[in-house]
């Protein structure tokens, strides 16, 4: 077991290296850069912004500024530099990453306990008023641009009078120290952004779950289990849930990808403080540094979330062992 | 079943399947309405797509009449007129209902070129002033023209994109699959680290790559390029697993002991087999493409003025003031909704069909 971790956690860093070197790669593709506009601007010479790269070493061929950054990272935990705020990325990012994290932790939780009752109940019941709705809203979840439906929920706010979009907190909030008001004002701003990040996870999960279960419903032991005369409800949750849970897990490493996209773009419409806003302005800004490590970073949780649904899936169905 | 004579009695088999699907048969019928719209916008558009109209802005949706003086009528709407309120400022429309205009079809408007014709006539609008069924946003331009035209990028960018997606990830993974091996493990590896980074990001960064010195035409192959270039991966993936699946079916071996070339084998031979499988695959990752586009463009980074799509079009409605005041700005949403749940049941039933053949 902590071997496999171990394993795991070692093969992440060639290919967070060869991601790094993708992203640096593409970067670099942009035409210009952030000391550009400083070259068609009167207030600095040229001789300024060379100098200015000559000290970020951007005058030096592409591979060996790829280089030290990577040596920064490895030896000193130095992401570079941010030309737009004027301070070393390591600085700014964490904060941001911490809310990213959190809001795609909340998001998982939340589609989790909608979907899989919502599951179970349309696929005990596939007929009826009930299942048809959900059937619907689940079609409709997967064909709505997340961005979109985090537009509606703020018309519909606002329609109704209401303030509280945009941000997490209310003005008067954010730099009150931590109390419940606050905690109660973060959760109603909190709801938009978490509704319109897990629809589509929701939709998904849901038609998941009642395939899965529609599948096991139907198995040899299932029905050993009733000829036994194992009471009804048992059987459901004891015996066919809980095997129907398990791929799901296996599938959640899958969704992970969507879910970090859709919480960047989500972010960007209401602009909530995670990782999504500042990577969109560092890009319009060819922040060039800002830019590869959020790309970075957000292919690390990619594959931090994948690594935990491998574990959650061994901790769940005692029939898989990793080697 | 399996034998080459049956080809014409399996399709027609599947065709018959298919048309029992009811919800199938529905969006496809969508699909084909929403694509024949696209191609006929500029005359069913009443306005030119930047055609501005600086008295009004941001005019609320015109409402059809049919009723007039209690008594059934040719469809009329009331020309609108913009008053300031004195004292806040707030900009309000009045209906000015004494003069109904009634709406005309194929009447004459500014021209535009349609299947290599210069034509001026539009389906409908109205003499002597104007008519906005879906209103107008910043500058004064018709939002129901803008979306009607704005479909051409957006329903042809899902297209395009799959189709080079579907070109790198058949010879791609069609290699892949057939010769295993050394190769096989590297492609493997190149694509499980591009799907290692998330979609999006990675999408916002290639497109920032798009100089914004180019012409509209070219930014928009851009994005589809952009597109195709991360969505490649998990076709070829598939693509790699089904190609494993049959290479050592018979006629494989039989086109290998004849003498072909190998990509000879693997694109005249194995993938007419798969085709099945193939356009399933297709129709199932085209709403990721119009997905794409819309969000790139929503944020700014997608196809640019004075070209139009629907998540360019979603753009103006971004701001809170603008949701807030002119909630009909969403309008080009309900078609990105509809185009990409229509393309998802299409995908569902071919695939129910496909499923049947195999089995």
């Amino acid at each position: 077991m902590l071997r496999f971790v171990i394993r795991r956690v070692l093969l992440m860093v060639p290919a967070l290296l060869v991601v790094s070197a993708i992203v640096f790669a593409v970067i670099q593709l942009q035409p210009g850069g952030f000391l550009t506009q400083y070259l068609e601007d009167p207030r600095f010479s040229p001789q300024t912004v060379e100098t200015i790269k000559r000290q970020f070493g951007l005058d030096r061929p592409l591979h060996v500024q790829y280089l030290r950054w990577i040596q920064g990272i490895v030896t000193r935990g130095d992401f570079g530099y941010s030309f737009l705020n004027g301070r070393p990325v390591a600085g700014l990012i964490w904060e941001r990453v911490g809310w990213t994290v959190f809001l795609a932790l909340v998001t998982i939780a939340c589609t989790w306990v909608i979907a899989i009752p919502l599951g179970i109940y349309t696929a005990v019941r596939p007929r009826g008023a009930a299942a048809t709705a959900v059937n619907l809203v689940s079609y409709l979840g997967q064909a709505m641009p997340d961005f979109l439906l985090a537009l509606l929920l703020i018309a519909f706010v606002l329609s109704r009078g209401g303030a509280n979009v945009g941000g997490l907190f209310s003005p008067q909030y954010i730099d009150a120290p931590w109390g419940w008001a606050r905690v109660r004002d973060m959760l109603a701003h909190l709801w938009i952004p978490i509704a319109a990040i897990s629809l589509e996870g929701v939709a998904a999960l849901m038609r998941q779950m009642r395939a899965q279960l529609l599948d096991v419903l139907g198995a040899d032991y299932i029905r050993t289990a009733h000829a036994k005369g194992v009471a009804e409800q048992r059987v459901l949750w004891k015996h066919a849930v809980r095997n129907a849970v398990n791929p799901l897990i296996s599938l959640a490493g899958l969704s992970l990808p969507g879910l970090i996209s859709s919480t960047i773009l989500v972010s960007i419409v209401l602009n909530l403080p995670t990782i999504g806003p500042f990577l969109y302005d560092s890009l319009l800004n060819k922040d060039q540094y800002v830019v590869t490590t959020l790309l970075l970073i957000s292919s690390l949780l990619l594959m931090v979330g994948n690594l935990l649904a491998d574990l959650a899936l061994l901790w769940v169905d005692p029939r898989i062992r990793y080697q | 079943m399996r034998q080459g004579a049956a080809v014409p009695r399996r399709s027609s088999l599947a065709w018959r399947r298919f048309r029992r699907s009811v919800p199938g048969v529905i969006s496809a019928a969508v699909l084909l309405l929403l694509y024949a719209v696209a191609l006929l916008a500029p005359f069913l558009a009443p306005y030119s797509l930047v055609e501005q109209h600086p008295a009004l802005t941001y005019q609320p949706p015109q409402r059809i009449h049919i009723i007039r003086e209690g008594r059934l009528a040719r469809p009329y709407v009331y020309p609108m007129a913009k008053t300031r309120d004195p004292v806040t400022f707030v900009s309000r429309f009045t209906a000015d209902t004494s003069r109904p205009l009634p709406i005309r079809f194929f009447v004459r408007g500014d021209s535009y070129a349609l299947l290599g014709l210069r034509l001026d006539r539009h389906l409908f609008g109205v003499d002597g002033g104007t008519v906005f069924l879906l209103g107008t946003d910043a500058v004064g331009r018709c939002v129901l023209s803008r979306l009607l035209v704005g479909s051409r990028v957006s329903l042809t960018v899902g297209i395009v994109g799959v189709a080079i997606s579907f070109a790198i990830g058949i010879v791609l993974g069609g290699l892949s699959g057939y010769y295993a091996g050394v190769l096989d493990t590297l492609l493997q590896r190149v694509i499980e680290i591009l799907l290692s980074i998330p979609r999006l990001p990675i999408l916002l960064a290639l497109a920032t790559v798009i100089p914004a010195s180019w012409p509209s035409t070219r930014v928009y192959l851009g994005i589809v390029a952009v597109l195709s270039l991360i969505g490649w991966a998990g076709l070829a993936r598939v693509i790699r697993g089904q190609v494993m699946a049959v290479r050592h079916l018979e006629y494989v071996t039989a086109a290998r002991a004849i003498g072909l070339r190998d990509m000879r084998i693997i694109l005249r031979h194995i993938m007419p087999n798969l085709s099945s499988y193939l356009i399933v695959t297709a129709t199932l990752a085209l709403p990721g493409y119009i997905l794409g586009e819309s969000a790139l463009s929503f944020l700014g980074l997608g196809v640019k003025e004075p070209m139009a799509s629907w998540g360019l079009l979603l753009r103006d409605a971004q701001s809170f003031n603008a949701l807030h005041l002119y909630p009909w700005l969403l309008a080009p949403g309900a078609l990105i909704v509809i185009s990409v749940m229509a393309f998802n049941f299409l995908g569902d039933s071919l695939r129910d069909v496909a499923d049947i053949q195999s089995s």
